[in-house]
């Protein structure tokens, strides 16, 4: 079939998609090209949104991304997609209308997980943060100088809102269900460095509790939330900062593979069906693929990271546009910046049997420790020691013994540690 | 088909028909060896050690500072594009 009969539709006008899109046309793709965003927005940057955007030095709207092809494409936004037809190739609108195409594209992402009683998600005051709105909208409450914010979640959204309260001068409490912040992904060991640097920024931390409910003042404004203990926290802000669900509930009666965790997909990127054969028209990239990493066998990850999102964007693109790319093997990489720390990390710390700090110290607050599994490097984060990451992430790609052989400045021999991950561990909560 | 947009596509907004840029900073790749805060002070900021803040969506004013910053990046971290290019 010539490009010319073609026809390419990328659901998701997001980060993944718009890269994907561009790496399509880059591959020499010259036929109909549409991109369906169920928001209103052409594709923006996340990154900001829990940081500079609520400080209030980034505008929300300053996130658009820049496109970085030529793109020559039929932008369809505010226009969610709800249905997909495989068997006739048809991909279903909200508004009714419906797109045929010949290869489509799937980077619908992930959204914020709700607060699990929807009358109380419903009061004015109670946040979510994951899109570009939701952060125009915590922005404005915190800029109306609310008397107290409560963040329920300690993973990395919670702990950058805490500290972007902290920037505004704001009293801020962050309850965490785990005994340490960022305990699934660093281990309690790591997550009390964390939790000592937000304490330090003046956050409130109150971990191992559980918030039962959230009430009103009688009107509909969030006034406080009721601990499983009884006990209360008043709270005028309250953000719910309970991790992700994908976006697939659109892929119901399409046959494939999916839940709210991701859409399945082979090792080349195509989706798979409910029998587990791929659909050669069909690929995923970004928060909502599902797939299997190399380097971390025997399952299938689904990544929330801003450069997992370009690169396997675009490696999808290039699988539509026919190039057939080598398997996706990128090393998983993301950082954070919270109250002025920049934690990075390369790899995943999931299942990890031990760590050793390999450079710099936990009391000069500068340091890069490394996790191993079974004899071998997984991961690696950096608290403030970026320069030294790129070193480490060539030691996971290759599957390097754990520990690390020290080499010429490296501080060795390295003292191993359990991480204490909190059991049960939960997947994929980067 | 392609010519025709949805009447529901969100219009430009102000900052693209200005002529501004669009900066994006891979933050995975950035070191923090802060030579854009030196090349373009007003538009990059290093906060801390190694937080790298930075402003998204500069003037067209600010094209030479902007473009002088994202040369001296020791690790090509910085994009830079017009918001009007490329843009459909």
């Amino acid at each position: 079939m010539s490009d010319a009969e073609t026809r390419v539709v990328v659901v998701g006008a997001s980060l993944a998609g718009l890269r994907g899109a561009e790496a399509l046309r880059e591959a020499g793709y010259a036929g109909a090209l549409t991109i369906v965003g169920a928001e209103p927005h052409r594709p923006y940057d996340r990154p900001p949104l829990s940081k500079a955007v609520l400080t209030g030095e980034v505008a929300a709207d300053a996130t658009t991304l820049p496109n970085l092809v030529a793109l020559e494409a039929d932008w369809r936004l505010g226009a969610p997609a709800t249905h997909l037809d495989r068997t006739r190739r048809l991909l279903t609108l909200a508004s009714g209308k419906t797109l045929p195409y010949d290869r489509l594209l799937i980077a619908t992402g992930a959204s914020a997980r709700p607060w699990r009683d929807s009358a109380q998600a419903a009061f004015r005051g109670v946040h979510t943060l994951r899109g570009r709105d939701e952060a125009e909208a915590l922005r404005r409450d915190l800029a109306a100088g609310p008397g107290h914010v409560l963040i329920i979640g300690g993973g990395f959204i919670g702990c950058e809102v805490a500290a972007a309260c902290r920037t505004l001068g704001l009293p801020v409490t962050l309850a965490e269900t785990g005994p340490t912040l960022l305990a699934r992904v660093l281990g309690q060991h790591l997550g009390a460095v964390v939790g000592a640097l937000h304490e330090r920024l003046g956050t409130t931390l109150r971990s191992g509790v559980k918030v039962e409910a959230l009430e009103d003042d009688g009107t509909g404004r969030v006034v406080r939330a009721r601990l499983e203990d009884g006990s209360v926290i008043a709270a005028d802000v309250v953000v719910v900062a309970l991790g992700a669900v994908r976006n697939t509930a659109w892929l119901e009666g399409s046959g494939l593979a999916f839940d709210a965790g991701g859409i399945d997909c082979d090792a080349q990127g195509y989706v798979l069906d409910a029998a587990d054969a791929p659909d050669p028209r069909i690929a995923a990239a970004g928060d909502v693929a599902r797939f299997p990493h190399p380097l971390y066998p025997g399952r299938r990850i689904a990544l929330e990271h801003w450069g997992h999102a370009v690169a396997q964007g675009r490696h999808a693109g290039r699988l539509l546009a026919g190039l057939a790319p080598e398997p996706y093997r990128d090393v998983p990489a993301f950082w954070s910046s919270q109250g002025g720390i920049t934690l990075k990390s390369v790899g995943l710390t999931e299942g990890a049997d031990g760590f050793c700090i390999a450079r710099g110290s936990l009391k000069e607050g500068r340091f890069l420790a490394v996790y191993g599994r079974e004899g071998r490097c997984i991961a690696a984060v950096a608290f403030d020691c970026a320069r030294w990451l790129p070193a480490y992430a060539d030691l996971i790609a290759e599957g390097a013994p754990f520990p690390p052989e020290p080499t010429g400045v490296d501080a060795g021999p390295f003292t191993v540690l359990p991480p204490d991950f909190p059991e049960p561990a939960r997947k994929d909560r980067s | 088909m392609t010519d025709v947009p949805e009447p529901a596509a969100s219009p430009p907004d102000a900052r693209h028909s200005a002529g501004g840029l669009r900066v994006t900073v891979d933050l995975n790749l950035c070191q923090a060896y802060a030579q854009c805060c030196y090349a373009a002070p007003d538009h990059f900021v290093l906060k801390g050690r190694e937080a790298l803040h930075y402003d998204p969506a500069p003037s067209a004013g600010a094209r030479d500072d902007i473009e002088r910053a994202r040369i001296a990046c020791p690790v090509q971290a910085i994009r830079v594009e017009d918001a009007g290019a490329a843009r459909r």
